[in-house]
């Protein structure tokens, strides 16, 4: 077997082998589980916690307009003292007290309304109280200048664009949403792939190097190879885990859903309600045509060229900053430039390629070879151009190259050097060496 | 006598640092040869010059009449100063990984390896982890794995520190036994002394450069300054010293003695031969002591350095 091979499986069975990876491996999903049941739960808790708000009426206008809701329920204290029904608000703990007063016209109560509370009020129940004033009042309004209402509500249109591409393909609004869910998901699991995996190359370099073994190793091997292998070893150990993640994903899910009686049907009800809120049954139809339509033998392929040049990209620098440290507490100073790119990337991902797929910005950074990885993959479910993605996979592919021999350079030199934290300046005479 | 390793001028610096300067050193196959010098001196760079860890900036380094070569790793072995094992890995299996980067193949490394560890009586030990095991245990996995594929060239930078005095001895009867069969050894140690009765030829090397190399007999031989260490019994210690204080050149000497006698060091010429100065002396008292000086490494080099100052 070839030295190569060699330091590859030996890296692979140390990871898979350590306590933590098993503990890990078969620990993390059921924490997912745990985790987004207890959010959905919080949510739900949130939610049946009706807030008591308290309205003090003088026009009588929207006494009837008040009606509870799952978030609000209403009192009326129009009949009491106003300081009385201040201070009952504060004694009860309601959420606040409505206080519209008496005006002469519409207009003048518009601007009038005040709301009193102990802290600011949420938006969204503003939004909500706002909105039952101001349909009253605009009623009022139309009874006032002789308008019948019947004909203002039998006269109002709702458009609803229909969006088809140049080849006559419908596609659905909801379309959007999609693609930006498979992008974001992507890139997130990416950064955090290369996070954790890189920081195991960067452990497992320190380990040797203080471990000492590398003396011994290194008069077997050349430097690059230890390194190569450390980088591959550790990412099929990671790979191996996301197997048995998708297996065990697939088994609990069957599990649940025959214990919890869970079956298809009702879960696509569910799905379909949802979904029923935004749109029509047409809509549905297209939303799944859209799943479908997506270019997922390339989003697949190309999910995968950027998630190993993202990795590779990014390990060999940590594999670099292990070699030139002699603990993990010193690879602090070095984290700079692993951490701010993967950060900008991400940030680019979730606000400039959700605003605008193609715009400079979002073009610019899927080509720059720190950041491509990530942003590139957030954006291909929108349709780039293939010669974009090719431009960005060559920058990138050079850079790993370039990368790589970089941190050889790092690496052969830092494995050697013991007892002395090196600075920057340090690192950069290594690679002259 | 050919030659098994030859080091042609060789430079490394690094940075600003020059850790090796015009250094030639050659090393006869079937020879323990002595890299000394203090810490710090370039030792430990030359070893990784050797082992290919390190590329010389300049010079040439050949082993068996060949320029070194990637394939050459596997004819030498390397025990370095500062060595470490796999903490959580199991000693069979790391010894047997270290031995298939070396080249062997799992089955040939298996069998020597047992061969090894029923040597050493430590078989019990291949399920065990380094960390349960002491520093003088896993020096000697380091050892078996250093020597397992009969490299024709073995390098041991600082061998015995770390080990008892027990262990020491068994390890240096191993060394010398795989010297008889053929192998070539080299010691880089900065405790000079503690190899200088093993080495057949030494380098010195002091601050980046090689100050002394040759045969050990004949460098003592060199630095030599015929001298003698004289115990004589007298009635008159402080008289006879005096006289003969005017016929030679004398010091005090210190050593230890049971009787009172007289205690000298006396330096003949050159050329002088000693069964003068004891005829002499026999005349004078009763000699109880007469033993050249021979000088000690650690001396030879304090010179030697004087020398090049």
């Amino acid at each position: 077997m070839s030295n190569l091979k060699l330091i590859i499986k030996r890296e692979f069975i140390a990871r898979v082998r350590n306590k933590t990876f098993v503990v890990m491996t078969f620990l993390s999903p059921l924490i997912v589980v745990a985790m987004a049941s207890l959010v959905i739960w919080l949510a739900t808790l949130n939610n049946d916690e009706a807030r008591k708000i308290a309205f003090f009426d003088e026009t009588g206008l929207f006494v009837s307009d008040f009606k509870d809701t799952d978030t609000i329920d209403y009192i009326d204290y129009s009949k009491l003292p106003l300081n009385d029904a201040k201070d009952s608000v504060v004694i009860k703990k309601m959420y606040g007290l409505l206080y519209i007063p008496n005006k002469n016209t519409n207009k003048e109560l518009a601007s009038a309304i005040q709301f009193y509370a102990e802290e600011a009020p949420n938006i969204s129940v503003l939004n909500a109280l706002e909105d039952v004033m101001t349909s009253r009042l605009t009623h009022q309004n139309y009874r006032d200048k002789g308008l019948d209402l019947e004909m203002i509500e039998n006269s109002k249109a709702n458009v609803n664009i229909q969006i088809e591409n140049f080849s006559g393909e419908k596609t659905s609004k909801m379309s959007s949403y999609i693609k930006m869910i498979f992008g974001g998901a992507a890139g997130y699991f990416l950064m955090m792939f290369i996070i954790i995996y890189g920081n195991m190359v960067m452990r497992s370099v320190i380990e040797e190097k203080s471990n000492r073994i590398i003396e011994i190793i290194i008069s077997s091997v050349k430097p690059m190879q230890l390194m190569m292998g450390k980088i591959l070893g550790t990412s099929f150990a990671g790979i191996f885990q996301f197997f048995i993640w998708v297996i065990l994903g697939g088994v609990l899910l069957t599990v649940a859903t025959s214990v919890f009686g869970l079956d298809q049907p009702q879960i696509t009800g569910v799905d379909q309600s949802l979904i029923l809120e935004e749109g029509s049954q047409e809509e549905i139809k297209l939303l799944f045509q859209d799943i479908l339509k997506l270019p997922l033998g390339t989003l697949v392929l190309s999910f995968f060229i950027y998630f190993v040049g993202g990795y590779f990209l990014y390990s060999s620098i940590y594999a670099a900053i292990g070699a030139a440290v002699d603990n993990e507490t010193d690879s602090q100073q070095f984290m700079l430039p692993i951490i701010l790119p993967l950060v900008l990337a991400i940030y680019v991902g979730f606000f400039s390629v959700i605003e605008n797929p193609h715009g400079t910005v979002s073009t610019i950074f899927s080509m720059i070879p720190l950041t491509s990885p990530i942003v590139m993959l957030m954006r291909i479910p929108f349709g780039v151009p293939w010669w974009e993605v090719v431009i960005s996979m060559v920058l990138l592919i050079a850079s790993i190259v370039f990368l790589i021999w970089l941190a050889g350079r790092i690496y052969r030199v830092g494995i050697l050097m013991y007892g002395k934290k090196p600075t920057y300046r340090e690192i950069l005479k290594w690679m002259k060496y | 006598m050919t030659n098994l390793l030859e080091v042609k001028q060789v430079s490394k610096q690094f940075g600003n640092f020059t850790a090796l300067q015009d250094v030639s050193i050659e090393v006869p196959k079937g020879s323990i040869f002595g890299l000394l010098g203090p810490n710090g001196a370039g030792k430990t760079t030359l070893i990784r010059i050797v082992n290919q860890i390190t590329m010389p900036d300049a010079g040439s380094v050949y082993l068996d009449n060949e320029p070194l070569n990637p394939q050459h790793v596997r004819d030498i072995g390397y025990l370095p100063e500062e060595r470490g094992l796999y903490k959580t890995m199991k000693v069979g299996e790391q010894a047997l990984y270290l031995a298939q980067l070396k080249g062997l193949s799992k089955t040939e490394a298996k069998e020597r390896l047992k061969y090894w560890f029923d040597k050493f009586d430590i078989s019990h030990w291949w399920n065990k982890k380094i960390q349960e095991l002491s520093k003088g245990m896993a020096q000697k996995v380091q050892f078996i794995v250093t020597v397992l594929h009969k490299p024709k060239l073995l390098i041991f930078d600082e061998p015995f520190s770390g080990f008892d005095p027990i262990s020491a001895n068994v390890i240096k009867d191993e060394i010398l036994q795989l010297r008889n069969d053929g192998a070539t050894v080299i010691f880089s140690t900065h405790r000079m002394e503690s190899v200088e009765e093993l080495c057949d030829r030494i380098a010195l090397i002091n601050k980046s450069k090689k100050i002394l190399e040759g045969r050990v007999s004949d460098i003592k031989r060199a630095y030599k300054s015929n001298t003698f260490e004289v115990g004589l019994l007298t009635q008159d210690n402080a008289g006879i010293y005096t006289t003969i204080q005017n016929k030679f050149e004398v010091a005090p000497a210190d050593f230890k003695a049971i009787d009172d006698q007289l205690k000298m060091k006396i330096t003949l010429d050159k050329d002088a031969s000693p069964n003068e100065l004891l005829q002499y002396l026999s005349n004078t008292g009763q000699v109880v002591r007469f033993n050249e000086v021979i000088p000690g490494i650690n001396e030879i080099f304090i010179k030697s350095v004087e020398e090049h100052e």
